[in-house]
Protein backbone atom coordinates (compact mmCIF):
# COMPACT_ATOMS: atom_id res chain seq x y z
CA UNK A 1 0.00 0.00 0.00
CA UNK A 2 0.93 3.49 -0.80
CA UNK A 3 1.61 6.45 1.28
CA UNK A 4 -1.61 8.55 0.11
CA UNK A 5 -3.57 5.26 0.13
CA UNK A 6 -3.03 5.09 3.75
CA UNK A 7 -5.67 5.55 5.81
CA UNK A 8 -5.58 8.57 8.64
CA UNK A 9 -4.62 7.19 12.28
CA UNK A 10 -8.02 8.37 13.82
CA UNK A 11 -10.34 7.72 10.22
CA UNK A 12 -14.18 7.62 10.91
CA UNK A 13 -13.83 4.00 10.23
CA UNK A 14 -10.73 3.67 13.46
CA UNK A 15 -12.89 6.11 15.80
CA UNK A 16 -16.26 3.80 15.43
CA UNK A 17 -13.77 1.00 16.93
CA UNK A 18 -13.39 2.71 19.91
CA UNK A 19 -17.00 4.46 20.17
CA UNK A 20 -19.57 1.57 19.30
CA UNK A 21 -18.35 -1.07 21.99
CA UNK A 22 -19.05 1.73 24.41
CA UNK A 23 -23.28 2.00 23.82
CA UNK A 24 -24.67 0.42 20.75
CA UNK A 25 -21.74 -2.71 21.00
CA UNK A 26 -20.99 -3.01 24.16
CA UNK A 27 -19.09 -6.37 25.28
CA UNK A 28 -21.55 -6.67 28.64
CA UNK A 29 -24.71 -5.11 27.00
CA UNK A 30 -25.35 -6.30 24.02
CA UNK A 31 -23.06 -9.66 23.48
CA UNK A 32 -23.47 -10.26 27.41
CA UNK A 33 -20.09 -11.54 27.98
CA UNK A 34 -17.92 -10.89 30.88
CA UNK A 35 -20.28 -11.11 33.61
CA UNK A 36 -18.58 -13.16 35.67
CA UNK A 37 -16.21 -10.36 37.03
CA UNK A 38 -18.88 -7.71 36.60
CA UNK A 39 -20.51 -9.64 39.46
CA UNK A 40 -17.76 -10.32 41.69
CA UNK A 41 -15.74 -6.61 41.55
CA UNK A 42 -18.58 -4.50 41.72
CA UNK A 43 -18.85 -4.25 45.73
CA UNK A 44 -16.71 -0.89 46.00
CA UNK A 45 -15.68 1.40 42.95
CA UNK A 46 -12.24 1.05 43.76
CA UNK A 47 -11.65 -2.33 42.80
CA UNK A 48 -13.98 -1.95 39.87
CA UNK A 49 -11.77 1.08 38.23
CA UNK A 50 -8.26 -0.97 39.07
CA UNK A 51 -10.16 -3.82 37.46
CA UNK A 52 -11.27 -1.88 34.08
CA UNK A 53 -7.81 -0.50 34.12
CA UNK A 54 -5.89 -4.04 34.14
CA UNK A 55 -8.51 -5.09 31.66
CA UNK A 56 -7.87 -2.14 29.08
CA UNK A 57 -4.15 -2.91 29.47
CA UNK A 58 -4.30 -7.04 28.77
CA UNK A 59 -6.98 -6.55 26.08
CA UNK A 60 -5.18 -3.35 24.31
CA UNK A 61 -1.89 -5.04 24.50
CA UNK A 62 -3.15 -8.62 23.90
CA UNK A 63 -5.20 -7.46 20.55
CA UNK A 64 -2.13 -5.32 19.33
CA UNK A 65 -0.03 -8.91 20.07
CA UNK A 66 -2.36 -11.00 17.90
CA UNK A 67 -2.67 -8.88 15.22
CA UNK A 68 1.24 -8.53 14.91
CA UNK A 69 1.08 -12.58 15.28
CA UNK A 70 -2.10 -12.86 13.06
CA UNK A 71 -0.14 -14.04 9.58
CA UNK A 72 2.53 -16.40 11.98
CA UNK A 73 0.31 -18.19 13.98
CA UNK A 74 -0.18 -21.76 12.95
CA UNK A 75 -4.19 -21.89 12.70
CA UNK A 76 -4.12 -25.28 14.59
CA UNK A 77 -2.70 -23.81 17.80
CA UNK A 78 -4.11 -20.46 17.51
CA UNK A 79 -6.05 -20.64 20.89
CA UNK A 80 -3.74 -21.46 22.70
CA UNK A 81 -1.48 -19.09 21.45
CA UNK A 82 -4.02 -16.44 22.39
CA UNK A 83 -4.64 -18.16 25.56
CA UNK A 84 -1.15 -18.11 25.80
CA UNK A 85 -0.44 -14.02 25.03
CA UNK A 86 -3.83 -13.53 27.39
CA UNK A 87 -1.95 -15.36 30.27
CA UNK A 88 1.43 -13.62 30.56
CA UNK A 89 -0.10 -10.54 30.03
CA UNK A 90 -2.60 -11.36 33.55
CA UNK A 91 0.56 -12.37 34.86
CA UNK A 92 2.71 -9.31 34.33
CA UNK A 93 -0.41 -7.29 35.55
CA UNK A 94 -1.07 -9.28 38.58
CA UNK A 95 3.05 -8.63 39.49
CA UNK A 96 3.05 -5.16 38.88
CA UNK A 97 -0.32 -4.74 40.74
CA UNK A 98 1.36 -6.61 43.97
CA UNK A 99 4.82 -4.47 44.05
CA UNK A 100 2.93 -0.89 43.24
CA UNK A 101 -0.86 -1.59 44.48
CA UNK A 102 -0.46 -3.95 46.92
CA UNK A 103 -4.03 -2.80 49.02
CA UNK A 104 -5.78 -3.17 45.42
CA UNK A 105 -4.05 -6.41 44.80
CA UNK A 106 -5.72 -8.01 48.09
CA UNK A 107 -9.12 -6.75 47.10
CA UNK A 108 -8.78 -8.37 43.40
CA UNK A 109 -7.51 -11.45 44.70
CA UNK A 110 -8.03 -14.08 42.32
CA UNK A 111 -9.88 -12.05 39.91
CA UNK A 112 -7.23 -10.47 38.45
CA UNK A 113 -6.10 -14.09 37.55
CA UNK A 114 -9.68 -14.59 36.68
CA UNK A 115 -9.04 -11.93 33.42
CA UNK A 116 -7.61 -15.12 31.69
CA UNK A 117 -11.08 -16.88 31.45
CA UNK A 118 -12.54 -13.50 30.48
CA UNK A 119 -14.47 -13.97 27.02
CA UNK A 120 -14.03 -10.55 26.05
CA UNK A 121 -10.86 -10.69 25.73
CA UNK A 122 -10.98 -14.21 23.81
CA UNK A 123 -13.96 -13.00 21.93
CA UNK A 124 -11.96 -9.92 20.58
CA UNK A 125 -8.81 -11.84 19.90
CA UNK A 126 -10.62 -14.25 17.26
CA UNK A 127 -13.09 -12.04 16.01
CA UNK A 128 -10.87 -9.16 15.50
CA UNK A 129 -7.48 -9.19 16.26
CA UNK A 130 -6.54 -12.47 13.75
CA UNK A 131 -8.28 -10.84 11.03
CA UNK A 132 -7.11 -6.79 10.61
CA UNK A 133 -4.35 -5.00 11.28
CA UNK A 134 -2.00 -3.78 14.55
CA UNK A 135 -3.42 -0.39 14.52
CA UNK A 136 -7.46 -0.84 14.33
CA UNK A 137 -6.96 -4.10 16.53
CA UNK A 138 -5.73 -2.05 19.46
CA UNK A 139 -7.97 0.67 18.93
CA UNK A 140 -10.88 -2.15 18.67
CA UNK A 141 -9.27 -4.12 22.10
CA UNK A 142 -9.02 -0.60 23.99
CA UNK A 143 -12.64 0.18 22.73
CA UNK A 144 -14.01 -2.65 24.42
CA UNK A 145 -12.32 -2.62 27.15
CA UNK A 146 -13.47 0.39 28.11
CA UNK A 147 -17.04 -0.40 27.24
CA UNK A 148 -16.92 -3.34 29.97
CA UNK A 149 -15.01 -1.13 32.09
CA UNK A 150 -17.51 1.82 32.48
CA UNK A 151 -20.09 -0.71 33.17
CA UNK A 152 -18.34 -2.30 35.42
CA UNK A 153 -17.71 1.07 37.17
CA UNK A 154 -21.13 2.52 37.09
CA UNK A 155 -22.57 -0.92 38.90
CA UNK A 156 -20.21 -0.35 41.17
CA UNK A 157 -20.94 2.83 41.98
CA UNK A 158 -24.61 2.43 42.43
CA UNK A 159 -23.54 -0.99 44.65
CA UNK A 160 -21.17 1.03 46.79
CA UNK A 161 -23.03 4.22 47.54
CA UNK A 162 -26.31 1.46 48.21
CA UNK A 163 -25.22 -1.03 49.78
CA UNK A 164 -22.24 0.75 52.48
CA UNK A 165 -23.49 4.65 52.22
CA UNK A 166 -19.91 4.91 51.04
CA UNK A 167 -17.65 5.42 47.52
CA UNK A 168 -13.85 4.21 47.65
CA UNK A 169 -11.88 6.12 45.03
CA UNK A 170 -7.90 5.58 44.56
CA UNK A 171 -6.07 8.13 45.77
CA UNK A 172 -9.15 9.83 48.10
CA UNK A 173 -10.58 6.90 50.05
CA UNK A 174 -13.15 5.97 51.31
CA UNK A 175 -15.98 9.10 51.71
CA UNK A 176 -19.59 8.41 53.60
CA UNK A 177 -21.57 10.02 51.01
CA UNK A 178 -25.05 9.12 52.68
CA UNK A 179 -24.27 10.32 55.94
CA UNK A 180 -27.07 12.93 55.85
CA UNK A 181 -29.76 10.41 55.35
CA UNK A 182 -28.49 8.07 57.74
CA UNK A 183 -28.17 10.68 60.60
CA UNK A 184 -31.53 12.63 59.81
CA UNK A 185 -33.99 9.80 58.07
CA UNK A 186 -34.37 6.40 58.90
CA UNK A 187 -32.40 5.10 56.25
CA UNK A 188 -30.51 1.87 56.62
CA UNK A 189 -27.55 0.89 54.26
CA UNK A 190 -29.27 -2.65 52.11
CA UNK A 191 -27.63 -5.11 52.75
CA UNK A 192 -28.90 -6.91 49.75
CA UNK A 193 -27.19 -4.48 47.72
CA UNK A 194 -23.58 -5.77 48.54
CA UNK A 195 -24.47 -9.72 47.99
CA UNK A 196 -23.58 -10.67 44.40
CA UNK A 197 -27.55 -11.41 43.15
CA UNK A 198 -27.48 -7.64 43.31
CA UNK A 199 -24.99 -7.05 40.71
CA UNK A 200 -26.75 -9.44 38.22
CA UNK A 201 -29.87 -7.62 38.84
CA UNK A 202 -28.13 -4.36 38.08
CA UNK A 203 -26.43 -5.63 35.10
CA UNK A 204 -30.21 -7.09 33.92
CA UNK A 205 -31.68 -3.41 34.33
CA UNK A 206 -28.62 -1.51 31.98
CA UNK A 207 -29.44 -4.40 29.31
CA UNK A 208 -32.97 -3.76 29.61
CA UNK A 209 -32.61 0.06 29.15
CA UNK A 210 -30.03 -0.99 26.48
CA UNK A 211 -32.61 -2.83 24.55
CA UNK A 212 -35.13 -0.64 24.73
CA UNK A 213 -33.75 2.21 23.72
CA UNK A 214 -31.79 -0.22 20.59
CA UNK A 215 -35.22 -1.93 19.35
CA UNK A 216 -33.03 -3.77 16.87
CA UNK A 217 -30.94 -5.50 19.30
CA UNK A 218 -34.56 -7.13 20.63
CA UNK A 219 -34.43 -11.22 19.16
CA UNK A 220 -37.19 -12.04 17.25
CA UNK A 221 -38.67 -14.56 19.36
CA UNK B 1 7.58 -23.03 5.41
CA UNK B 2 4.17 -24.36 5.67
CA UNK B 3 2.01 -23.20 8.25
CA UNK B 4 0.38 -25.63 8.97
CA UNK B 5 3.06 -28.52 8.34
CA UNK B 6 3.94 -30.06 12.18
CA UNK B 7 7.47 -29.11 12.32
CA UNK B 8 6.29 -25.18 12.35
CA UNK B 9 3.62 -25.69 14.69
CA UNK B 10 6.69 -27.09 16.90
CA UNK B 11 8.89 -25.09 16.32
CA UNK B 12 6.36 -22.15 16.93
CA UNK B 13 5.49 -23.49 20.08
CA UNK B 14 8.27 -23.76 21.50
CA UNK B 15 9.84 -20.30 20.52
CA UNK B 16 6.71 -18.50 22.07
CA UNK B 17 6.99 -20.52 25.30
CA UNK B 18 10.71 -19.76 25.91
CA UNK B 19 9.83 -16.52 25.17
CA UNK B 20 6.85 -15.95 27.59
CA UNK B 21 9.19 -17.38 30.47
CA UNK B 22 11.98 -15.25 29.96
CA UNK B 23 9.49 -12.06 29.83
CA UNK B 24 7.52 -13.87 33.13
CA UNK B 25 10.73 -14.56 35.11
CA UNK B 26 12.46 -10.57 34.31
CA UNK B 27 9.65 -9.46 35.76
CA UNK B 28 8.97 -11.99 38.31
CA UNK B 29 12.69 -11.25 39.97
CA UNK B 30 13.01 -7.55 39.24
CA UNK B 31 9.48 -6.99 40.64
CA UNK B 32 10.06 -9.63 44.19
CA UNK B 33 11.58 -7.07 46.56
CA UNK B 34 9.15 -4.55 45.77
CA UNK B 35 6.33 -7.39 46.84
CA UNK B 36 7.86 -8.60 49.78
CA UNK B 37 8.21 -5.20 51.18
CA UNK B 38 4.52 -4.88 50.71
CA UNK B 39 4.18 -8.41 52.57
CA UNK B 40 6.40 -7.14 55.56
CA UNK B 41 4.68 -4.02 56.01
CA UNK B 42 1.23 -5.31 55.61
CA UNK B 43 2.12 -7.90 58.83
CA UNK B 44 3.87 -5.18 60.38
CA UNK B 45 1.02 -2.57 60.62
CA UNK B 46 -1.74 -5.52 61.27
CA UNK B 47 0.63 -6.67 64.72
CA UNK B 48 0.06 -2.79 65.29
CA UNK B 49 -3.43 -2.30 64.83
CA UNK B 50 -3.69 -5.23 67.86
CA UNK B 51 -2.88 -2.62 69.73
CA UNK B 52 -4.08 0.30 68.84
CA UNK B 53 -1.40 1.91 66.99
CA UNK B 54 -2.50 2.40 62.85
CA UNK B 55 0.03 2.67 60.79
CA UNK B 56 0.33 2.92 57.33
CA UNK B 57 2.88 1.39 54.31
CA UNK B 58 5.16 4.24 54.60
CA UNK B 59 5.21 4.22 58.52
CA UNK B 60 5.16 1.00 59.04
CA UNK B 61 8.77 -0.17 59.95
CA UNK B 62 9.36 2.98 61.91
CA UNK B 63 5.94 2.61 64.23
CA UNK B 64 7.29 -1.27 64.17
CA UNK B 65 10.31 -0.37 65.75
CA UNK B 66 9.50 2.01 68.08
CA UNK B 67 6.76 -0.28 69.65
CA UNK B 68 7.51 -3.55 69.65
CA UNK B 69 10.57 -3.87 71.46
CA UNK B 70 11.18 -7.87 72.08
CA UNK B 71 10.25 -10.91 69.20
CA UNK B 72 10.73 -13.85 71.30
CA UNK B 73 10.09 -17.62 70.01
CA UNK B 74 8.41 -20.19 72.33
CA UNK B 75 7.70 -23.72 72.14
CA UNK B 76 4.56 -25.12 74.32
CA UNK B 77 6.08 -26.27 76.99
CA UNK B 78 6.87 -22.33 77.31
CA UNK B 79 10.45 -22.71 76.83
CA UNK B 80 12.43 -19.62 75.02
CA UNK B 81 13.49 -20.72 71.84
CA UNK B 82 14.82 -17.06 70.42
CA UNK B 83 15.23 -13.86 71.31
CA UNK B 84 15.19 -10.48 68.61
CA UNK B 85 16.04 -6.86 70.57
CA UNK B 86 17.26 -3.65 69.16
CA UNK B 87 17.13 -4.88 65.73
CA UNK B 88 19.61 -8.51 66.23
CA UNK B 89 19.05 -11.90 66.94
CA UNK B 90 20.43 -12.31 70.31
CA UNK B 91 19.46 -15.52 71.20
CA UNK B 92 18.12 -18.83 69.04
CA UNK B 93 18.15 -19.12 65.19
CA UNK B 94 15.15 -17.22 63.91
CA UNK B 95 13.41 -13.97 64.12
CA UNK B 96 10.02 -13.97 65.35
CA UNK B 97 8.82 -12.19 62.57
CA UNK B 98 10.11 -14.68 60.11
CA UNK B 99 8.24 -17.29 61.19
CA UNK B 100 5.25 -18.94 59.00
CA UNK B 101 2.88 -20.12 62.12
CA UNK B 102 1.05 -22.81 59.19
CA UNK B 103 3.93 -24.68 59.25
CA UNK B 104 4.34 -24.73 62.85
CA UNK B 105 0.99 -25.51 63.31
CA UNK B 106 1.41 -28.38 61.31
CA UNK B 107 4.91 -29.55 62.90
CA UNK B 108 2.88 -29.48 66.08
CA UNK B 109 0.31 -31.52 64.91
CA UNK B 110 2.32 -33.88 63.94
CA UNK B 111 5.80 -33.84 66.25
CA UNK B 112 5.36 -31.12 69.18
CA UNK B 113 7.76 -29.08 68.19
CA UNK B 114 5.89 -26.28 66.98
CA UNK B 115 7.67 -22.83 67.61
CA UNK B 116 5.62 -20.15 67.81
CA UNK B 117 6.40 -16.17 67.88
CA UNK B 118 5.30 -13.52 70.51
CA UNK B 119 6.04 -9.78 70.12
CA UNK B 120 6.30 -7.75 73.02
CA UNK B 121 5.21 -4.15 72.89
CA UNK B 122 5.68 -1.04 74.65
CA UNK B 123 3.06 0.92 74.62
CA UNK B 124 3.25 4.43 76.71
CA UNK B 125 5.10 1.91 79.37
CA UNK B 126 2.31 -0.25 79.35
CA UNK B 127 3.34 -4.36 78.45
CA UNK B 128 1.72 -5.26 76.04
CA UNK B 129 1.85 -9.10 74.10
CA UNK B 130 1.03 -9.52 71.22
CA UNK B 131 0.11 -13.15 69.46
CA UNK B 132 -0.43 -13.60 66.29
CA UNK B 133 -3.12 -16.12 65.02
CA UNK B 134 -3.71 -17.99 61.89
CA UNK B 135 -6.93 -20.47 61.47
CA UNK B 136 -9.29 -21.66 58.71
CA UNK B 137 -12.64 -19.50 57.95
CA UNK B 138 -15.63 -21.18 55.69
CA UNK B 139 -13.46 -20.43 52.25
CA UNK B 140 -9.58 -20.20 53.16
CA UNK B 141 -7.52 -18.83 55.30
CA UNK B 142 -8.00 -16.20 58.42
CA UNK B 143 -5.91 -14.93 60.42
CA UNK B 144 -5.45 -12.25 63.34
CA UNK B 145 -3.22 -11.10 66.23
CA UNK B 146 -4.58 -10.40 69.94
CA UNK B 147 -2.76 -8.39 71.94
CA UNK B 148 -2.92 -8.66 75.81
CA UNK B 149 -2.30 -6.73 78.84
CA UNK B 150 0.65 -7.17 80.96
CA UNK B 151 -1.29 -9.88 82.70
CA UNK B 152 -1.59 -11.62 79.99
CA UNK B 153 -4.92 -12.70 80.73
CA UNK B 154 -7.17 -9.75 80.30
CA UNK B 155 -6.98 -8.52 76.22
CA UNK B 156 -5.65 -5.30 75.18
CA UNK B 157 -6.86 -5.46 71.49
CA UNK B 158 -7.47 -7.85 68.46
CA UNK B 159 -7.88 -7.31 65.24
CA UNK B 160 -9.06 -9.78 61.78
CA UNK B 161 -7.97 -10.82 58.40
CA UNK B 162 -9.39 -13.19 56.18
CA UNK B 163 -8.74 -14.73 52.39
CA UNK B 164 -12.21 -14.75 51.09
CA UNK B 165 -14.41 -14.86 53.49
CA UNK B 166 -18.17 -13.97 52.34
CA UNK B 167 -18.47 -10.33 51.63
CA UNK B 168 -21.15 -8.59 53.81
CA UNK B 169 -21.50 -12.03 56.22
CA UNK B 170 -18.29 -13.48 56.93
CA UNK B 171 -16.02 -11.22 56.11
CA UNK B 172 -17.09 -8.62 58.95
CA UNK B 173 -14.43 -9.96 61.08
CA UNK B 174 -12.44 -7.93 59.26
CA UNK B 175 -13.67 -4.76 59.08
CA UNK B 176 -11.89 -2.08 60.10
CA UNK B 177 -11.68 0.03 63.61
CA UNK B 178 -13.51 3.21 63.07
CA UNK B 179 -14.41 6.14 65.87
CA UNK B 180 -18.27 5.43 67.02
CA UNK B 181 -18.63 2.05 65.88
CA UNK B 182 -18.52 -0.98 67.08
CA UNK B 183 -17.13 -3.60 64.77
CA UNK B 184 -16.43 -7.49 65.26
CA UNK B 185 -12.86 -7.17 67.12
CA UNK B 186 -13.70 -4.53 69.33
CA UNK B 187 -15.66 -6.74 71.23
CA UNK B 188 -12.78 -8.86 72.49
CA UNK B 189 -11.07 -6.06 74.55
CA UNK B 190 -11.52 -6.68 78.17
CA UNK B 191 -11.94 -10.18 77.61
CA UNK B 192 -10.09 -13.17 79.28
CA UNK B 193 -8.33 -16.14 78.65
CA UNK B 194 -8.07 -17.84 81.86
CA UNK B 195 -10.85 -18.24 84.25
CA UNK B 196 -10.61 -17.56 87.98
CA UNK B 197 -9.33 -20.99 88.43
CA UNK B 198 -6.23 -20.42 86.21
CA UNK B 199 -7.64 -22.90 83.62
CA UNK B 200 -7.48 -22.21 79.96
CA UNK B 201 -10.78 -21.20 78.09
CA UNK B 202 -10.16 -19.21 75.51
CA UNK B 203 -12.84 -16.81 74.05
CA UNK B 204 -15.39 -18.22 71.85
CA UNK B 205 -17.68 -16.47 69.58
CA UNK B 206 -21.53 -17.15 70.42
CA UNK B 207 -24.14 -17.55 68.17
CA UNK B 208 -27.25 -15.93 68.96
CA UNK B 209 -25.02 -13.79 71.42
CA UNK B 210 -23.43 -13.61 74.61
CA UNK B 211 -26.13 -12.14 76.56
CA UNK B 212 -28.98 -14.46 75.67
CA UNK B 213 -26.88 -17.69 77.02
CA UNK B 214 -25.72 -19.05 79.99
CA UNK B 215 -23.01 -21.99 79.07
CA UNK B 216 -20.20 -19.45 78.39
CA UNK B 217 -19.64 -16.90 80.84
CA UNK B 218 -19.28 -13.10 79.38
CA UNK B 219 -15.44 -12.71 80.16
CA UNK B 220 -14.66 -15.49 77.82
CA UNK B 221 -17.12 -15.15 74.78
CA UNK B 222 -18.19 -12.18 71.78
CA UNK B 223 -21.34 -12.16 69.91
CA UNK B 224 -20.77 -14.60 66.60
CA UNK B 225 -21.70 -12.40 63.18
CA UNK B 226 -25.20 -13.45 61.76
CA UNK B 227 -25.36 -15.12 58.92
CA UNK B 228 -21.66 -15.66 59.29
CA UNK B 229 -21.44 -18.87 61.43
CA UNK B 230 -18.66 -20.78 59.83
CA UNK B 231 -16.45 -17.90 60.03
CA UNK B 232 -17.06 -17.22 63.58
CA UNK B 233 -16.52 -21.37 64.62
CA UNK B 234 -13.45 -20.80 62.34
CA UNK B 235 -12.29 -17.47 64.57
CA UNK B 236 -13.30 -19.72 67.72
CA UNK B 237 -11.08 -22.35 67.02
CA UNK B 238 -8.51 -20.11 65.67
CA UNK B 239 -8.19 -18.22 68.93
CA UNK B 240 -8.23 -21.72 70.47
CA UNK B 241 -5.33 -23.62 68.78
CA UNK B 242 -2.86 -20.58 68.19
CA UNK B 243 -3.22 -19.49 72.09
CA UNK B 244 -2.59 -22.90 73.68
CA UNK B 245 0.48 -23.57 72.51
CA UNK B 246 1.12 -20.28 74.66
CA UNK B 247 -0.43 -21.76 77.88
CA UNK B 248 2.51 -23.09 79.41
CA UNK B 249 5.05 -20.06 78.96
CA UNK B 250 1.84 -17.65 80.06
CA UNK B 251 2.24 -20.28 82.94
CA UNK B 252 5.80 -20.17 83.43
CA UNK B 253 5.62 -16.15 83.28
CA UNK B 254 2.70 -14.97 85.72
Amino acid sequence: MSKSEREPLFSAKNIRLLTTPQVKENPITKQVLGICSALAVTVKVEPALMMALSVVAVMGIGNLVISLLRKSIPNRIRIIVQLVVIASLVILVDQILKAYSYDVSKQLSVFVGLIITNCIIMGRFEAFAMGNKPWPSLLDGLGNAVGYGWILVVVAAFREIFGAGTITLPGVGTVNVLTWFVENTSYVNNGLVILPPMALFAVAVIIWYHRARHKELVEEN
Amino acid sequence: MNKNSNAYIFIYASLMVVIVAVVLTMANLSLKPLQQKNIRNEKMIDILSSIGIQADADNAQELFNKYIKEEIVINEQGDIKGVYRDGKLVEGETRAFEIKIKEELRKQKKTQDGQFPLFIADKEGETLYIVPLLGKGLWDEVWGNIAFKDDFNTVYGANFGHKAETPGLGAEIAEPKKDGKKVFSDQYDGKKIFNDAGEFVSIECVKGGVANQSKIAPEHGVDAISGGTLTSNGVTDMVRDCLVNYVEYIKKNK
